[in-house]
């Protein structure tokens, strides 16, 4: 492989440098796109972010030159094609500060990745009357594995409430996680709230009972410098579309002692050490849980996203969203009647802003904005028990990126008072 | 503004979102029907009194976007003192209308057209037609079962 991406491998995060949005957006081609007329403004990036041209090219030069089946052919192609996926776990282990690359599991997505958890270590350990700790803000994709191994296994699924200010309600922590507690699971930044939770803080109590802890990290691994360490976690998911990265690709981050005690999820090629027809031994970490041909070329990808936001370093990237995120509630906090959930501080808050008109449904709200070229994304989010406890049906969102900047917010502002005189009269 | 959101939100549907008929509760009703999309949020009840085979009375609630409730409205003002038998080839008429099949749009369907102009958006078609499978359905079961209980129904799949 030789990629743009690749040269840069040696380069040292820079540090406490504000970001060039100017030229970082003319590193996006889709960001030149027009939508109904009007330039795009794109404010759905907690759903799927865009794509630099060194992941586009990447993806392109891998199909282009290297293109093989991984891990078996034994001619160059395929040992180009080894080394380039290998490469990216490797990447992605020092991404996280994993120990060894061998922790890092490669699946479809991090709700790939938490089925594969629950189907696993959750089909092995847990039992009736055990309890599964979640909060009240998951994703669906981190509270409906559980929920369905809670019901084949008899287990009780127990949840950390939320405050009236969209953080985790911990008064009552040491009575829910408690000695039946075996699994502790939370989001790390919730993708409705936009809340930042204390994941070290949850683990240091789930530890103090002997229970695992897995975070959700979907919003959290793009927004902000992840070690996994400092997180205290057992196991950790993420996905590659949210940050720059192809669709297609979650990692779940695993140490190594629980892996190895897992068995293995998909079974078939790929996964197996030795198949006779009376026994059948599994692979090595982490090839016992990657059965048949992975998503080769869009983790090759992955890479040069890994690169691309290495570059600009995940420290600044946190610091400007922080600021866009303070700007964007201030704005919106403009309009009347606008109700906007989750934190409004935003030392602990992602860029995800979630917000409700008190006359019009959010649907209405995004058919409206994309009218005007604006991109936001309005529903449950896929966080239904969420939305119950909010008291909501749906809300519409807006999220941003290291590529959206002040005028973008400046424009949706605009546009949603237009939409208050266009529903409104 | 795009003519495609011109296209749906027609000024007779923001008429009638922002005035919707058929609002003022009923005394007593005869049919009731829910309607629930639980993916979007919208929420419909649907009571109608009946007096020999003509729809006297109707009360449409409808909690949800400018098209579920329009297309709630419409009804409303629609069904009002029609026969059973000409507000259920309504009913399947815009039933169909709204799912793109080919059909003969009758002249007397005054403000319905407008409803035409959803099918530019796919994802809004379930919007408009929550209220018409809600009035179908009460309608069927108060054929098979004036005093059974009341029916349910939903125009999503589940996510």
């Amino acid at each position: 492989m030789h990629t743009n991406a690749d040269k840069k491998t040696t380069a040292t995060p820079p540090v406490h440098r504000e970001l060039d949005v100017e030229t970082i957006r003319a590193d996006f081609p889709i960001l030149n796109e027009r939508v109904n007329g009007h330039p795009l403004v794109y404010l759905d990036s907690a759903a799927s972010s865009q794509k630099p041209r060194s992941v586009i090219n990447a993806l392109l030069e891998y199909y282009r030159r290297d293109n093989a089946n991984i891990h078996r052919g034994l001619h160059t192609l395929a040992e180009r094609a080894t080394g380039a996926y290998e490469h990216t776990r490797t990447h992605i282990a020092k991404f996280i500060n994993a120990d060894e690359p061998e922790e890092i599991v490669l699946t479809r997505g991090t709700t790939e990745a938490i089925n594969l958890l629950a189907y696993t270590w959750g089909e092995q350990n847990i039992g009736e009357g055990d309890e599964i700790v979640v909060t009240e803000m998951e994703h669906h994709a981190n509270f409906v594995p559980w929920y369905q191994l809670a019901q084949r296994k008899g287990a009780i699924i127990r949840r950390i409430p939320i405050t009236v200010c969209g953080h985790l309600d911990l008064s009552d922590i040491d009575t829910i996680i408690n000695s039946r507690t075996k699994l502790v699971t939370v989001v790390h930044m919730s993708n409705v709230l936009g809340t930042i939770n204390p994941i070290a803080e949850i683990a240091a109590k789930a530890k103090k009972h002997g229970a695992i802890v897995v975070s959700d990290g979907a919003q959290a691994a793009p927004a902000m410098p992840i070690d996994v360490k400092d997180l205290g976690v057992d196991f950790y998911a993420f996905s590659s579309h949210k940050m720059l990265g192809p669709t297609g690709v979650g990692v779940l981050y695993g140490k190594r002692h629980l892996l190895e005690a897992m068995p293995p999820f998909n079974f078939g090629g790929e996964m197996i050490q030795e198949v006779r027809f009376d026994k059948v031994t599994w692979a090595e970490l982490p090839h016992k849980f990657e059965a048949g041909t992975p998503n080769i070329a869009d983790v090759v990808a992955f890479d040069a996203a890994l690169h691309y936001l290495e570059d600009l370093g995940m420290e600044n990237i946190h610091r400007y969203e922080r600021d866009l995120t303070a700007y964007a509630i201030e704005r919106l906090s403009e309009l009347p009647g606008l109700e906007i959930q989750g934190p409004r501080e935003t030392e602990q808050r992602g860029a995800a802003v979630s917000f409700t008109d008190p006359d019009i449904h959010p649907h209405d709200i995004s058919t409206f904005l994309d009218s005007h070229g604006i991109a936001i994304r309005a529903g449950h989010h896929c966080a239904q028990p969420l939305m119950r406890v909010l008291g909501k049906v749906a809300t519409a969102r807006a999220s941003f990126y290291v590529y959206n900047d002040r005028s973008e917010v400046d424009t949706l502002v605009e546009a949603l008072k237009d939409m208050r005189k266009y529903f409104c009269l | 503004m795009s003519s495609s959101l011109d296209d749906m939100y027609r000024d007779i549907i923001l008429d009638h979102y922002r005035a919707p008929r058929g609002s003022k509760p009923l005394p007593m009703a005869d049919i009731h029907s829910d309607g629930h999309n639980p993916s979007c949020g919208d929420d419909i009840e649907v009571n109608i009194q009946v007096e020999d085979d003509i729809l006297k009375d109707i009360h449409v609630n409808c909690k949800g976007c400018a098209i579920s409730v329009a297309s709630g409205s419409m009804l409303a003002e629609t069904v009002k003192g029609k026969t059973f038998v000409e507000v259920q080839r309504i009913a399947e008429v815009v039933k169909a209308m709204l799912k793109g099949d080919e059909v003969e749009i009758p002249d007397d369907l005054g403000d319905l057209d407008a409803l035409k102009g959803v099918r530019q958006f796919p994802v809004r078609i379930k919007c408009a037609l929550l209220a018409w499978v809600t009035l179908i359905e009460g309608l069927k079961h108060y054929a098979d079962d004036p005093k059974g209980a009341k029916p349910s129904v939903s125009t999503e799949k589940e996510d």
